[in-house]
């Protein structure tokens, strides 16, 4: 895989922007004065030891987890209590988890079309045409009438993307999406991902695959303690981390 | 061994005293000394103490006696159940009619067996329930009244729900029907509020009238049972969805209402029911024994459900929560189309369980003089001529009971394997 060229992105414009979040889980400060702008088709990794806060940012961006300072928004919407606004980001944001979440009381086509229909209103043949056509790209079309509980590991995280993607996403935040993976079935849900990273889709992926984060970041973020500790295109990030943590980190999961 | 690939290598037949049923007998009933002892003990004590019963009820029972007296020094005497049958099963409707609350019972029953069919799991349910009642209660009352109020009522929450449930798939002639049902609804509503429209009742009156002071038997039972968890099960799951609210004030009534009505025995809620709530009533109006029972029963039913769909509720996996509000489901959306569905799975056998609890429970109403199944036959004991045969009675109760108890507890066990079907490995 070879390493993409470091791209100008600075005159791109801006399609999530964090400003001073903070956050804690009772008297925990889970991230701390986190900054970050993503440009449009920017591919960001996020690594870190377990307990960093990595899932946690990434899951305030759609709110599933609530920040308590600081502003976070997503295509020009401010994230508030207001159940619109929430709503309205959720539909610009797909999201695909550790441990896939498909439901398993439907079929694999109505995992898919679910959201289009009832969120999109949209008529139930388009979405399946729409469902159909991800699924082949995901390469497993034959699977559409099973049900979750059939299908492998990997085939699972792939239906789960295909369903993200399903309602027509802007921004697609990863969270660990190989973690629960075994070994065998960990490249193939790279590799959808690696096709999605080249169609320009702009990407957040909370993941340890370095091997993804070289083929496709356009900037490693390193964090720690809940700080954004350092972060560089791949290359340099790799090549020579300047932070002791950093260091320590990328000694520990890389060398062995 | 061989070299051959797993794939090919021939399959071979089990040993052959594996199986046959003396194989299965031999593994199973005799496999040791202390197994095959046990065997024995055990088929001695059952051929004893059923040789025993099937005397009594059987062999040495009389079931052609025209009185009590006939019947005594003998064993069962299931003449009584043949000269009572018909109140045991009715109570007192008037006699020349009891066809009517038979045909209400056929009906119920094939509602529920007809509602048993998952496929039937559409808008094909409120048919057969739409149809199934108005047949049940026409044959039970004789004469129906709807209120105008009520008829646009109904169209008015049939035309909500019907938008609010198929908006997404409706084409724009269904759509167009639910407004319209909307607003004849809202605006016959109102006429009929400001005075406009008359107070008119459709009558439907084909058969005599019978108050259902006069109705007994196995419609009473059958009837406070089926309407009792039909409406209690609704009433539960929002209970159930309530406990969980993040609204504190909704959470704190319904954890007080689930607690209150399971801290009290349905006895006291019944005679509550019965005797206080008209002391509440301004004078004049009255509300029907029997509708009162049946309300205590809903309310009684309905923290029992809420209960046992809260485990289902906590049982799923907090990232089903998350996975539907990462796809932007609003909160209607994401109960009813992921987190029921999958609760509901999961309760089945308790859920079975709290309703057949509950259908046995419907006999308590007998407190506040309502004449349900086991009332009726209780009230059969009373005639001096059939006086002391309370066995005969009560096994016989007994033995309708559980037919329908057992029934549903086969459909649990069909249910369970039925929708678990796609899910499963």
């Amino acid at each position: 895989m070879a390493a993409t060229a470091a791209r100008d992105l600075s005159s791109l414009s801006s399609v999530i922007q964090l400003k001073g979040v903070n956050k804690w889980f009772g008297q925990f400060h889970v991230l701390t004065d986190i900054n970050l702008d993503v440009k449009e088709g920017e591919k960001i990794v996020i690594c870190g030891p377990s307990g960093s806060g990595k899932s946690t940012l990434i899951r305030c961006i759609n709110r599933l987890e609530e920040h308590q300072q600081g502003d976070i928004v997503v295509h020009g919407v401010t994230l508030s209590n207001d159940v619109k606004n929430i709503e309205a980001i959720r539909r610009e944001v797909g999201m695909v988890f550790q441990s896939f979440n498909l439901f398993p009381h439907l079929t694999i086509l109505e995992n898919l079309t679910l959201a289009p229909i009832w969120v999109k209103k949209m008529p139930k043949k388009d979405a399946e045409e729409i469902a159909m056509g991800l699924l082949k790209r995901v390469r497993i079309p034959e699977q559409a009438l099973k049900y979750p509980g059939q299908l492998s590991g990997g085939q699972q995280q792939r239906v789960a993307i295909a369903r993200a993607l399903c309602m027509r996403p802007k921004i697609m935040l990863f969270d660990e999406p190989t973690s629960a993976l075994d070994p065998e079935m960990v490249k193939e849900v790279l590799d959808v991902m690696i096709e999605l990273a080249r169609e320009g889709m702009t990407m957040i992926c909370v993941t340890h695959e370095m091997g993804f984060a070289r083929a496709v970041a356009d900037r490693v973020i390193f964090m720690d303690r809940g700080e954004i500790v350092e972060q560089n295109e791949p290359e340099e990030f790799f090549a020579n981390p300047r932070n002791e943590r950093t260091k320590l980190f990328l000694g520990q999961i890389l060398h062995h | 061994m061989t070299d051959m690939p797993v794939g090919e290598r021939q399959q071979l037949a089990p040993p052959s005293d594996d199986t046959g049923i003396l194989g299965w007998v031999r593994k199973n009933l005799f496999s040791s000394w202390g197994n095959g002892l046990t065997t024995i003990v055990l088929i001695v004590a059952m051929v004893w103490i059923l040789s025993g019963f099937l005397e009594w009820a059987l062999f040495t029972a009389n079931f052609t006696a025209s009185t009590g007296s006939e019947c005594r020094g003998g064993g069962a005497c299931w003449a009584l159940i043949r000269e009572k049958f018909r109140y045991i099963f009715f109570g007192s409707f008037p006699y020349e009619q009891h066809w009517r609350p038979l045909f209400a019972v056929i009906s119920m029953l094939a509602m529920l067996v007809l509602s048993a069919d998952r496929r039937m799991w559409n808008w094909r349910l409120l048919v057969i329930w739409s149809v199934g009642s108005f047949i049940t209660f026409l044959l039970m009352f004789g004469q129906l009244h709807i209120p105008l109020s009520l008829m646009l009522f109904v169209a008015l929450a049939g035309g909500t729900i019907g938008l609010a449930m198929r908006s997404a798939v409706a084409d724009p002639t269904e759509r167009s029907a639910y407004y319209a049902l909307i607003v004849i609804g809202l605006i016959g509503l109102a006429l009929r509020i400001f005075g406009v429209l008359p107070s008119w009742s459709l009558a439907i009156a084909p058969l005599s009238y019978v108050e259902t002071s006069l109705w007994g038997g196995l419609p009473v039972t059958l009837i406070l049972a089926t309407y009792g968890l039909l409406f209690a099960f609704p009433y539960g799951i929002l209970l159930a969805l309530g406990r969980r609210s993040n609204l504190p004030l909704v959470k704190g009534l319904c954890v007080g209402f689930i607690e209150l009505i399971r801290g009290v025995p349905l006895i006291s809620l019944l005679i509550m029911a019965s005797v206080m709530l008209p002391l509440f009533l301004p004078s004049g109006t009255t509300i029907d024994k029997f509708l009162r029972a049946q309300v205590a029963v809903i309310l009684f039913a309905g923290a029992y459900i809420a209960e046992v769909i809260r485990g289902g509720l906590q049982s799923l996996p907090k990232g089903q929560f998350e996975a539907a509000d990462a796809m932007g489901l609003n909160y209607p959306q994401k109960t009813l189309l992921i987190i029921l569905p999958q609760a509901l799975r999961v309760v089945i056998p308790p859920l079975i369980n709290t309703f057949i609890g509950f259908f046995k429970d419907t006999s308590l109403v007998l407190i506040i003089g309502i004449f349900d199944f086991l009332n009726t036959a209780n009230q059969a004991l009373v005639d001096p001529n059939w006086a002391g045969f309370p066995g005969e009675v009560y096994l016989f109760a007994a033995f309708v009971y559980f037919i329908f108890c057992y029934s549903m507890s086969r459909y649990s066990k069909y249910l369970e394997v039925e929708l678990n079907k796609g899910t499963r490995r």
